[in-house]
């Protein structure tokens, strides 16, 4: 079945085929359908997969299927080809299942929407070239998936591109993830050069030859790589795009911006780890640009009032957390992570895409209020889901999030204590997103209140399934108990087994290192109470944020506004995020445009229409001005001009 | 005899009189038949040449110059008839649609 692997992105391409070149007669059912099932079908196909893969020995579990050569050009040897181990398969398996529940949701959520075709059609495409980027076994074609994904999230951001803002939001989520490509594109440059492969394969078991560890080489390619991931993945200082690519349809946000696009990035550090685990310094950028993300954009999802644009805050904090894990050098914590979050955080969209549902597309959590009875389901499964990211046990956050937590505190406790706090802040803005939204008096518009009806079943069930992953998803990582951490031990072979090691030389170093962080300490020595301490802080921290979200949204609900009212200052930065849409628009926008008017106005229009073009045309009408005098039009003048010129002729000869 | 300047000096004056017609006169048949006097002026000279030299190819020179005079006047006099019907006028000044 690995000979297959080529069927996986292939069901959804067919699915694009179908429905966008033939789909114009499909019914909507049938358009719907097909989208559903292609995907449904890649699923089964990644599952029969691992199923063959866990057969194989754990140590040989890397299968490299070849389809044809693609570029065959002096040195430059380029395969449509496929990578199947550990990480791709976890990849696989997490976007296609999760893109199949995301497909079925928007039969339902879509299904009054006049581009009903075109939006499976971009949905299936997307999926396609996700696909292509897990899958991937070379740096080029991984590139062409980045690229790809990051067309659809453009075209599907901007689905309504009737409206502005959708429009508006689609260019910038292109604009800034160009830079990030410029980085990625710089770092296969760099690798090709030094390498002269661009396969992973090759590349990954040359690295260690080819450096010892930290050259400025290895460094710039990693750092390199690592912008690109800051694009997709949304990371400080590129992170602006995502929060307005909540314009687009829910499910997309769900699909797109929350559970597998915004992801590559994470996975494309992992998929790295050989290179990084080369570069201390990149570890240490990751990690603290990955913390740093965390806490930053958790603060500002604890004041907004829109429940997408929280939710797309979250996510961005959660990446900061899965790149917090890369960097320390716990790869295998970042994809768990990865895996789980994807879960959780396609309900919590799928859950607020049915809220919107029901009331008729309000999005603003102060409008909402009381919907507990009215949306039971949509009110059970966003409650697991915020249980599940706010960490509490034995929900799917709980395990990954907490091994993130204590692979941060074994390296550095400053990292583990921006995380931590990053932690207290997503248990509480999840959670006064539950109490604002299902709790309390309803705040709704009479004539919305009217029409709150609970979702059909298609878009219900979807929900129930990823509540279930939710609380079970995390039982594949389960720690202390030997064997039980399979995802680990399923990731160990690929992900740089001897990550952890270096990680910790990385940050023993360091002036902020935990104290127990030296490098002549082995891991193993960290006792297991230490660590199930650590797990009882982070619920602890979890539940003070579940507390006081209930404190002061239930109990006292008077009080974030007066806690408003006491910092100011502080609010006003939080509400306006940070300004940080205005400095970019002061520090890049504006100095961009007004150097491209100049180009325009001064270079352009003056100097090439004017000077060079329009310039050069009025020298000849001038100089043709003064010659034309010599065109009399008498008859006579020429007369006399030939006598002058005969004149001249016969006193040349006969000198 | 009569010396040889004496019929050169005659013929450089019937010349001259038709070169400042060409340039003074305004009326195209006038300025036409200038034309003919100094292509006559310089038949004057080819013959006293021919007879000074006593060679025949001055003479064989004005018939040619003679056949050449009369196809051009009957070219020139349809052109001058042309521009008549088309201008009403035989003024050259009037006549200066190459004028800038």
């Amino acid at each position: 079945m690995i000979d297959y692997v080529w069927l996986v992105p292939a069901f959804p391409l067919i699915g694009v085929l179908l429905n966008g070149l033939a789909g114009i007669r499909f019914p909507k059912t049938l358009t719907g359908i097909i989208g559903s099932a292609m995907i449904l079908l890649s699923f089964l196909v990644s599952c029969l997969i691992l199923a063959q893969v866990l057969q194989a020995d754990p140590h040989a579990r890397v299968f490299e299927i070849l389809l044809y050569r693609w570029i065959p050009c002096g040195d430059l040897q380029v395969n449509i080809g496929f990578l199947v181990d550990a990480l791709s398969l976890i990849m696989m398996l997490t976007v296609s299942g999760v893109s199949f529940v995301i497909h079925v949701y928007s039969v339902g959520y879509m299904h009054d929407d006049p581009g009903f075709r075109r939006y499976f059609t971009y949905l299936n495409l997307f999926v396609f070239f996700m696909l292509i980027l897990v899958s991937a076994n070379s740096f080029l074609l991984m590139f062409i998936g980045w690229e790809g994904v990051g067309l659809c999230s453009y075209l599907l951001i901007g689905f309504w591109y009737q409206k502005k803002a959708p429009a508006d939001a689609g260019k910038k989520a292109f604009i800034v993830n160009r830079i990030g490509d410029y980085g990625f594109l710089l770092a296969m440059m760099l690798i090709f050069v030094v390498f002269g492969s661009l396969d992973f394969l090759p590349v990954f078991q040359k690295a260690p030859q080819f450096f010892k560890g930290g050259e400025l080489t290895v460094t710039l390619i990693t750092l390199l790589l690592f912008v690109g991931a800051c694009g997709k993945s949304a990371q400080i200082p590129l992170y602006v795009w995502l929060p307005d690519a909540m314009e687009g349809p829910t499910p997309v946000s769900a699909l797109i911006h929350a559970a597998t696009m915004v992801t590559a990035g994470v996975y494309m550090v992992a998929r790295c780890s050989a290179l990084y685990t080369l570069a201390p310094l990149s570890m240490q950028v990751v990690a603290i640009v990955g913390a740093l993300t965390a806490i930053f954009t958790a603060s500002i999802a604890i004041v907004a009032n829109d429940i997408k644009r929280v939710l797309a805050y979250s996510t961005i904090s959660q990446l900061g957390y899965m790149f917090l894990a890369c960097g320390v050098g716990s790869f295998a914590a970042g994809i768990f992570h990865l895996m789980t979050h994807a879960f959780f955080k396609a309900l919590l969209f799928l859950c607020a895409g049915s809220v919107m549902h029901a009331l008729s597309g309000e999005l603003d959590m102060r409008k909402m209020g009381g919907l507990k009875s009215r949306l039971p389901v949509t009110y059970m499964t966003f409650f697991i889901a915020c249980l599940a990211i706010a960490g509490i046990p034995p929900f799917a956050g709980f395990f990954s999030k907490d091994e993130i937590l204590w692979n941060a505190f074994q390296k550095s406790f400053l990292l583990w204590a921006v995380a931590a706090f990053a932690a207290f802040m997503t248990a509480f803005y999840m959670f006064r997103a539950v109490f604002m939204t299902f709790y309390g008096t309803s705040r709704m518009e009479p004539e919305v209140e009217h029409h709150v009806h609970e979702s059909p079943p298609v878009m219900t069930v979807p929900l129930l399934i990823l509540a279930v992953l939710s609380v079970i998803g995390g039982l594949v990582g389960i720690p202390l108990i030997p064997g039980w951490n399979r995802i680990h031990d399923f990731l160990a072979p690929v992900v740089a087994g001897h990550a952890a090691e270096v990680a910790q030389k990385v940050y023993s170093g360091l002036a902020f290192a935990s104290e127990g962080a030296s490098a002549a300490e082995p891991l193993a020595h960290h006792s297991a109470g230490l660590e199930l301490l650590m797990m009882g802080v982070s619920v602890a921290i979890g539940l003070a944020g579940i507390i006081t979200a209930y404190y002061l949204y239930i109990r006292r609900p008077e009080l974030p506004d007066k806690i408003a009212g006491r910092f100011k200052g502080y609010y006003h930065l939080l509400t306006n995020k940070y300004f940080v849409d205005e400095i970019y628009n002061a520090l890049v926008v504006e100095p961009l445009k007004s150097i491209s008017t100049f180009l325009w106005k001064g270079l352009d229009e003056q100097v090439v229409d004017g000077a060079l073009v329009n310039g050069s045309a009025a020298l000849v009408k001038k100089a043709s001005g003064l010659l034309k005098y010599v065109q009399t039009g008498f008859v006579q003048n020429y007369a006399l001009s030939i006598l002058f010129g005969l004149a001249v002729i016969l006193y040349v000869i006969m000198k | 005899m009569v010396p040889l300047s004496h019929y050169l000096i005659l013929s450089v004056i019937l010349f001259f009189i038709g070169v400042w017609g060409v340039f003074t006169r305004r009326n195209a048949i006038v300025i036409f038949m200038c034309i003919e006097l100094m292509l006559n002026a310089a038949n004057l000279a080819f013959i006293t040449f021919s007879r000074y030299l006593d060679s025949l190819d001055g003479q064989v020179f004005v018939f040619f110059v003679m056949t050449v005079a009369a196809a051009e006047a009957a070219v020139g006099l349809g052109i001058i008839i042309a521009l008549y019907r088309n201008r009403e006028t035989l003024n050259v000044d009037d006549i200066n649609l190459m004028k800038w």
